[in-house]
């Protein structure tokens, strides 16, 4: 069970002034319980990428298979396919819509044909993993915040209980605090159930936190792809294409500069301090 | 999808009719749009078709690009075909019913739909080459004298270039919310008319509340930069005839008096 990319070739506005090739040639793998991030500079199709996806864009050529059937067949559900593969646009608080928030959660199981019983079940279970407190469940999805609404979008698509979930910046414009709540949240999903998680993102530190494996998109290709360790052991490439490393590996490359026996390649803090704290330990010098 | 409505778009391109004045285009559209109903005959046709031959390879505007705007107009097309040749009185060539075909109604149906897609191709020319901000400030300038007479002009052609700003966005934005919603298994295809009806709100909730925040931090944004209508604004890039223009004109108005001349001859 995976979905696989094969040559997917995509172009904006084809045949006219305004033509962009937005994807080249790209192919992937996706596995079941993988989580994934995707980061590139913007413009470099990363939005693109994964509104192919679930078929949402048809791609321009190449083939995509979702747990071996080709996506693009006659008689395969499209329909079917955007309830599995769960996608969260950037921005997604724009798509709110209900009078309340639970009626807005409720609308993506509704139109999978559930009844309103089991759509209602959905929605509260999905609200209540997105931690939103359950004294606004009853209001207008427009007297939130913007981090709120971002919980209530992301509570809408899980309430359709995908096998994949598709994240596109969701912490963009959120305060750090938020944007930790958000993502401690999806990581805990994708070991809870086993879901397979992609995660659209800017910031290094939060990809290098979470994902287990990185895709680096340029220019509508695919640069790199492999755990974000190897990934960012690149980091000279990846500034070239205007991305760059966590600032713990850039620190620790420092202190290896300076002759301190550390691990070049730590990309989380986490590591970094158990790193140095060992090269401390090595000396033999007190650590305090 | 959505995306794909050229007619009224701009073409970037570097051709004569690029680089002319607004105004220019303006008053050639007109006078040209004004001859199609002039012309008369075998010979005002062939001037008319020539005329309009001559702008299509100036404008180097593929000619693709241009038929594919006339896509919108199929519907008007036949309605107006349909309607003149079953409607014009004379010498019947078909009869079917209570319905017959006339000499002359074919010949009414034939011109009417060349007039039309002659109009629509003229009129997309000048939408094709301009971009909508020198339409606007083109539009402003002409009208200026209006002003005595306390017509609005600024603010009606302030008002205009908004409109055409705000159209590519709000089909983006419309783009957008439907791929949204799509995505959370919404369907706007299937079902009966009220079905689809009600499958529209979910579009179209977001889509008005986006447009009136857009509205809003607009006018926050041009408050913020002091605007306050027209009076005493002057233009970063004031429109300026040059010699090009005086030419269009001449090329102008000699096809316009021949096309008066044959009508009249
Ligand atoms: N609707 C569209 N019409 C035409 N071109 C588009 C459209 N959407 C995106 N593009 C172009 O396709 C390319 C890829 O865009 P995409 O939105 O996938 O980038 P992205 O990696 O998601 O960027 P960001 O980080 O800013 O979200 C860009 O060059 C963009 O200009
Ligand atoms: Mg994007």
């Amino acid at each position: 069970m995976s979905i696989i990319l094969d040559k997917v070739n995509y172009v904006y506005s084809e045949k006219t002034a305004y033509q962009i090739q937005a994807l080249k040639d790209i192919s992937l793998k996706i596995e079941d319980g993988e989580f994934i991030g995707v980061i590139g500079h913007t413009g470099s199709g990363k939005s693109t990428l994964i509104q192919h996806l679930n078929g949402l864009m048809r791609a321009t050529s190449g083939g995509i298979y979702y747990q071996g059937q080709d996506i693009y067949d006659q008689d395969f559900s499209r329909h079917k396919l955007r309830g599995k593969v769960g996608l969260v646009f950037q921005y997604p608080e724009h798509q709110l819509f209900e009078t309340t928030i639970f009626a807005d959660v409720c609308f993506g199981p509704k139109n999978q044909g559930f009844c309103k019983k089991d759509a209602e079940l959905k929605a509260f279970t999905a609200l209540r993993s997105v931690g939103l407190p359950e004294d606004y469940w009853y209001r207008s999805p427009f007297e939130l915040s913007g981090g709120q609404k971002r919980r209530v979008a992301i509570a809408g698509v899980l309430a359709m209980e995908p096998e994949v979930l598709i994240l596109d910046e969701p912490t963009a414009g959120l305060d750090p605090k938020g944007r930790d709540e958000i993502l401690d949240q999806v990581a805990k999903l994708h070991q809870e159930r086993q879901l397979t998680v992609i995660l659209v993102s800017h910031s290094m530190e939060d990809v290098a936190k979470y994902v287990e494996r990185l895709i680096v998109m340029n220019q509508g290709s695919v640069l790199f792809d492999g755990t974000p360790k190897e990934v960012f052991s690149h980091y000279q490439k990846l500034e070239s294409v205007g991305l760059a490393a966590p600032q713990v590996t850039y620190l620790m490359h420092d202190l290896r500069k300076h002759g301190m026996q550390v691990q070049g390649t730590a990309t989380t803090l986490e590591e970094a301090k158990h790193s140095i704290l060992q090269a401390f330990a090595e000396k033999g010098k007190p650590i305090c | 999808m959505l995306r794909d409505i050229t007619i009224g778009q701009y073409y970037p391109a570097e051709s004569v009719l690029h680089k002319l004045d607004p105004r220019t285009k303006l008053m050639a559209t007109l006078l040209y749009m004004v001859s199609l109903f002039v012309f008369r005959g075998a010979p005002g046709f062939a001037v008319v078709t020539a005329a309009l031959c001559l702008v299509i390879w100036l404008s180097k505007v593929p000619f693709g690009y241009m038929v594919k705007g006339l896509k919108a107009i199929v519907v008007i097309l036949l309605i107006t075909a349909v309607f003149n040749l079953f409607l014009t009185p004379g010498e019947a060539i078909f009869t079917f019913w209570k319905l017959k075909i006339t000499y002359e109604g074919l010949q009414n149906a034939g011109f009417m739909v060349i007039r039309l897609i002659y109009l629509i191709l003229g009129s997309s020319i000048l939408t094709l080459t301009t971009t909508p901000n020198q339409l606007t400030d083109g539009l402003e300038k002409s009208m200026k004298p209006l002003n005595k007479i306390h017509v609005p002009v600024h603010e009606i052609a302030m008002m205009m270039s908004i409109a055409l700003r705000f159209i590519p966005i709000l089909i983006e934005e419309t783009d957008k919310i439907m791929k949204a919603q799509l995505a959370r298994g919404a369907d706007f295809e299937s079902g009966n008319l009220l079905k689809k009806a009600k499958s529209m709100v979910p579009l179209l909730v977001p889509l008005f509340i986006s447009a009136f925040r857009r509205a809003n931090d607009l006018a926050m944004a041009m408050e913020a930069r002091c605007y306050h209508g027209g009076e005493g604004r002057t233009k970063m890039k004031p429109l300026k005839y040059r010699r090009l223009d005086g030419t269009a004109y001449i090329i102008v108005f000699v096809y316009f008096a021949i096309v008066i001349w044959i009508r009249i001859a």
